[in-house]
């Protein structure tokens, strides 16, 4: 242990005990591997079991997110209060212009129109916001309870269209056809009814998408500035500061840029199969995949003078952070990590990321990753990273303790859980506050790293003062 | 101004099922479990926690597109057979959600079976509460879940215990203790049902706990049977459960408030002393006489100020009552839940003191902001989501009620109680006294107030 940190040999046996006590929920038992080891194919890509405290979402959440962030859209949620109540303006996704989508507008479906039906109350809800609010477009959510008492919402959005001269979207997404991954789907299946709509004759070649970045706390505009300096033509962001007008022309790009793994994808295979647009695979977290993504645009149009502008790019920018982030490094060197986030791709740049301030990671896992997604943890981790699946506190509590790390990475529900363990958290999520991505990004991360895991509280905490007598308590 | 009837815009309410998850975490080593899909879980739990700061633990059943058409009653059996197998609660307290109750299934029955098939083990409980979230709101929620624990737990012995019950409502953890603690001051023994001071305010002590120490015990919820009286705080909240009560077990039903202000916390303090032997204390007497002096120290900077209120309904009653008692002037209130008493018991308040006022049940904030801007205010008392309304019209603003997302206060101070209202009066104040400070003109910059 690097800080001076002095541990009592009791306080770690009192840890293994504690940690012993929490079992894994039995039929959980395959969805948890161990880098370095041979074994069986992780399970995954499954329904959480009932019962379990999983930390995942449902298809709702999925789309929600994912459409929110366009900014000049009206987004209605035909459903119970709750829906819409629980989504309201709860990612920093920030806009340049419109802020209408940082409203709540809901249905508010009540016991009679369960029994009746909701389409008129769709219909009038509809009219009404469109005619006040003139957005460019509306998105009209269903959720579980709709799909149930068969409101025939597709029918109804037709109409107003028609009406109104915008285009009106279903969204497919009640909630209990799946987790947040079945969400992106019905996402991307509604926003590609824009995708093909616009006139394309003013696009450069040299230009692209960028797939699934939501300007969470300005992020898409970081990196749309790092393609500015180079020479690249961004068409339109998907959705991060989305507009649109731009959404409806993407279709004229030379080329998609996905990130965040789970969420695009398939909007990314339609638009390469319907309109012949290849994709990359991108992350935009971390000094190395940073620094990969432009220069994997350079390469792909095969022009050195863009190639040149890149290395520009990455050189200027690397030239301010490096030796900010060296004076961070030497703090964290040796520290361990735990990770669980949404998506697969966003943990892989984290533990590069958390190589790159000299700390390693202990414990990785994920919501909605698929068997390659854990292949590749499984070979890019140190031997003896414990790899999880749809974890649930517990469990994560657990292994935290099992593996004594330094610092949690992950969302609102486990960061408190972290605080209690006297565990350091950075909230990689959607609720982050702080630009990650782009080499700024880093620099944010390392910071918060660094604030977090060395407070000076965790002095006071029971399992870094060597108090004894008040760690464990008595078994689950 | 337009008449909305198929629109909520930006809701000052939200669905049953947190609000019957919230009442489920006050009761000790219980597993609140949501009967529908996982999103409605994860949300009810994850905005507990930007509220509280605190890990929130509830199971779900997962639903998939099988178990909406089929019914959720393998779901829910392998659920319960999971909950009691690797997380071992005492008890598992199911509300159901809009897609369970559309279903239709039938929860007792449902728990039944997994009885007789041993899914349930020797001597664990499990208790429902239906809360569909088309109907009501988080308020109506949390009043059918204190009663589905009531119902299914409650008992009479027969022996009349020297204790008296309290259904606090959906208050903070915070708000629990201190009637507890005047409780106590009063010689009072209580059970507070439901209490999730020490569960939803823990202390970091090293240790990830799904079951913290503090909640209702079963025991004692058991006994509330066999108390002299209950005592309910609010209209919305507390006294269905009281009247369940009395109804069944004969157990006299005190139908208070919440005790926010004077008037309120006097009610509270007179009906605790029909069952004390000791009569008011000193302390308490103080406490009061603090309050009103406070108050005289203060009241210049309310007398005739424009306040907006909105919130859940005991809430707001309370404090619309305690402004009037400051001298200000409320005159726009609103909830977003439903419920005829909530414009009857305001009018009664208001129409004697602020004749014009407007107070609407069934109301967003968007309504509100409307009225706002037709007519400004000094002053808006809400929950977090006031603040857009705050920012843009540059209102002063204190945060009352559920949800906080964005400050801390609310954790540790009560807003009942004689204690609370000096609080309120603190934040009160500082809001309108921070506002004239960064923006009044040099000449009536004041280093006293």
């Amino acid at each position: 242990m690097s800080g001076g940190v002095v541990r009592t040999r009791s306080v770690e046996t009192m840890i293994s005990t504690a940690a012993e006590s929490i079992s894994v929920l039995p039929g959980r038992a395959a969805s948890i591997t161990t880098a370095g080891q041979s074994g069986p194919t992780l399970s995954c890509d499954k329904a959480s079991l009932a019962g379990s405290v999983t930390q995942r979402a449902c298809a709702f959440c999925g789309s929600r997110v994912v459409l929110y962030p366009i900014a000049d859209a009206l987004h209605l949620v035909h459903g119970p209060i709750g829906c819409a109540a629980y989504t309201w303006d709860i990612r920093g996704a920030q806009s340049s212009g419109p802020q209408l989508f940082r409203n709540s507008f809901s249905t508010d479906l009540q016991e009679m129109d369960v029994i009746y039906g909701g389409e008129k109350k769709l219909g009038r809800a509809l009219r009404e916001l469109i005619n006040r609010h003139q957005p460019k477009a509306a998105f009209v959510y269903s959720t579980c309870i709709v799909g149930v008492i068969g409101d025939d919402v597709g029918a109804v959005c037709r109409e107003v269209s028609r009406e109104t001269g915008i285009p009106v979207i279903l969204v497919a997404s009640e909630g209990f056809k799946g987790t947040k991954k079945d969400g992106y789907r019905a996402a991307c299946d509604a926003v590609y009814n824009l995708i093909g709509t616009g006139k394309t004759d003013d696009i450069p070649r040299t230009s692209i998408n960028l797939l699934g970045d939501f300007n969470i706390a300005g992020e898409t505009w970081i990196i749309r500035d790092y393609f500015q300096r180079m020479g690249v033509h961004v068409v339109a962001s998907l959705t991060g500061d989305g507009r649109v007008d731009a959404i409806r022309k993407c279709h004229g790009a030379s080329l998609n840029l996905v990130q965040c793994s789970g969420s695009m994808t398939s909007l990314a295979q339609r638009l390469e199969k319907e309109h012949g647009i290849p994709s990359i695979r991108v992350s935009f977290f971390g000094i190395e995949d940073m620094s990969s993504a432009l220069y994997a645009v350079a390469k792909h149009f095969d022009d050195s003078e863009l190639m040149e502008r890149a290395q520009e790019v990455v050189r200027s920018e690397l030239e301010l952070l490096l030796p900010e982030i060296r004076r961070f490094r030497s703090a964290l060197d040796g520290k361990k990590a735990a990770i669980y986030v949404g998506g697969a791709f966003k943990a892989f740049s984290l533990v590069r990321a958390l190589r790159t301030l000299g700390m390693t990671t202990a414990l990785v896992g994920t919501q909605t990753g698929d068997k390659d997604d854990y292949e590749q943890l499984r070979a890019m981790c140190d031997p003896g990273t414990l790899i999880v699946d749809d974890s649930n506190p517990l469990e994560l509590a657990k292994f935290c303790i099992e593996k004594d790390v330094d610092l949690f990475i992950g969302g609102v529900k486990e960061r408190p859980i972290a605080y209690k363990l006297g565990i350091g958290f950075c909230d990689h999520n959607h609720e982050r506050k702080e630009a990650l991505a782009g080499y700024i990004g880093m620099l944010n991360f390392a910071r918060e790293v660094y604030a977090s895991v060395m407070s000076p509280v965790w002095r006071y905490t029971p399992r870094r003062s060597g108090r004894t007598g008040v760690y464990p308590k008595e078994a689950v | 101004m337009v008449e909305r009837k198929a629109l909520r815009i930006n809701a000052a309410k939200t669905c049953q099922p947190i609000g019957a998850m919230y009442a489920s975490l006050g009761i000790h080593g219980c597993m609140p479990h949501s009967h529908g899909s996982q999103g409605c879980c994860s949300y009810h739990r994850s905005h507990l926690t930007r509220h509280f700061k605190e890990p929130v633990i509830a199971t779900t059943s997962s639903f998939t597109e099988g178990s909406s058409v089929f019914g959720g009653l393998a779901n829910l059996t392998q659920a319960l057979k999971n909950i009691f197998t690797i997380y071992n609660p005492d008890i598992v307290a199911v509300h159901t959600t809009c897609l369970s109750e559309v279903i239709g299934d039938d929860i007792p029955t449902i728990v039944k079976r997994a009885r007789e098939e041993g899914v349930i083990p020797e001597g664990k409980l499990v208790i429902h509460a239906n809360t569909p979230s088309f109907v009501g709101s988080h308020i109506t929620g949390f009043s059918n879940m204190v009663c589905g624990i009531i119902k299914y737990l409650a008992e009479r012995s027969g022996e009349t215990k020297n204790q008296l019950n309290i259904i606090p409502g959906f208050v903070e953890p915070a708000d629990m203790r201190e009637i507890k603690r005047i409780c106590h001051l009063m010689g009072v023994t209580s059970v507070v049902l439901p209490d999730t001071s020490g569960v939803l305010d823990g202390p970091l002590d090293g240790d990830y706990q799904m079951y913290p120490k503090g909640g209702t015990t079963i025991s004692e919820i058991k006994s509330m049977g066999d108390s002299i009286a209950t005592l309910a705080l609010g209209h919305f909240t507390s006294h269905p459960a009281a009247l369940a009560l009395e109804t069944k077990f004969h157990v006299p039903a005190g139908l208070l408030e919440l005790p926010i202000g004077i008037a309120a916390t006097d009610a509270f303090i007179q009906s605790l002393r029909t069952y004390s032997l000791d009569g008011v204390p000193e302390e308490l007497e103080t406490e009061r006489g603090r309050l009103i002096d406070t108050i005289s120290d203060m009241q210049q900077y309310f007398h005739e100020k424009r306040v907006a209120v909105a919130g859940d309904p005991d809430h707001v009653i309370g404090l619309v009552q305690f402004l009037v008692e400051l001298g200000a002037k409320p005159v726009y209130v609103i909830t977003g839940s439903n419920g005829n008493h909530f414009e009857k018991r305001l009018h009664e308040i208001l129409d004697p003191v602020v004749p014009d006022a407007k107070i609407k049940a069934e109301a967003d904030f968007f309504e509100l902001h409307q009225w706002i801007k037709n007519g400004p205010i000094d002053l808006l008392v809400a929950n977090t989501y006031g603040k857009y309304i705050a920012r843009v019209e540059n209102i002063p603003f204190i945060r009352v009620g559920f949800p906080i997302l964005d400050r801390v206060g609310h954790r540790f101070y009560p807003t009942l109680g004689y204690a609370g209202a000096v609080r309120l009066i603190d934040q009160m104040v500082n809001a309108l006294f921070d506002k004239k400070d960064r923006e009044c003109p040099e000449e009536w910059f004041e280093l006293v107030q």
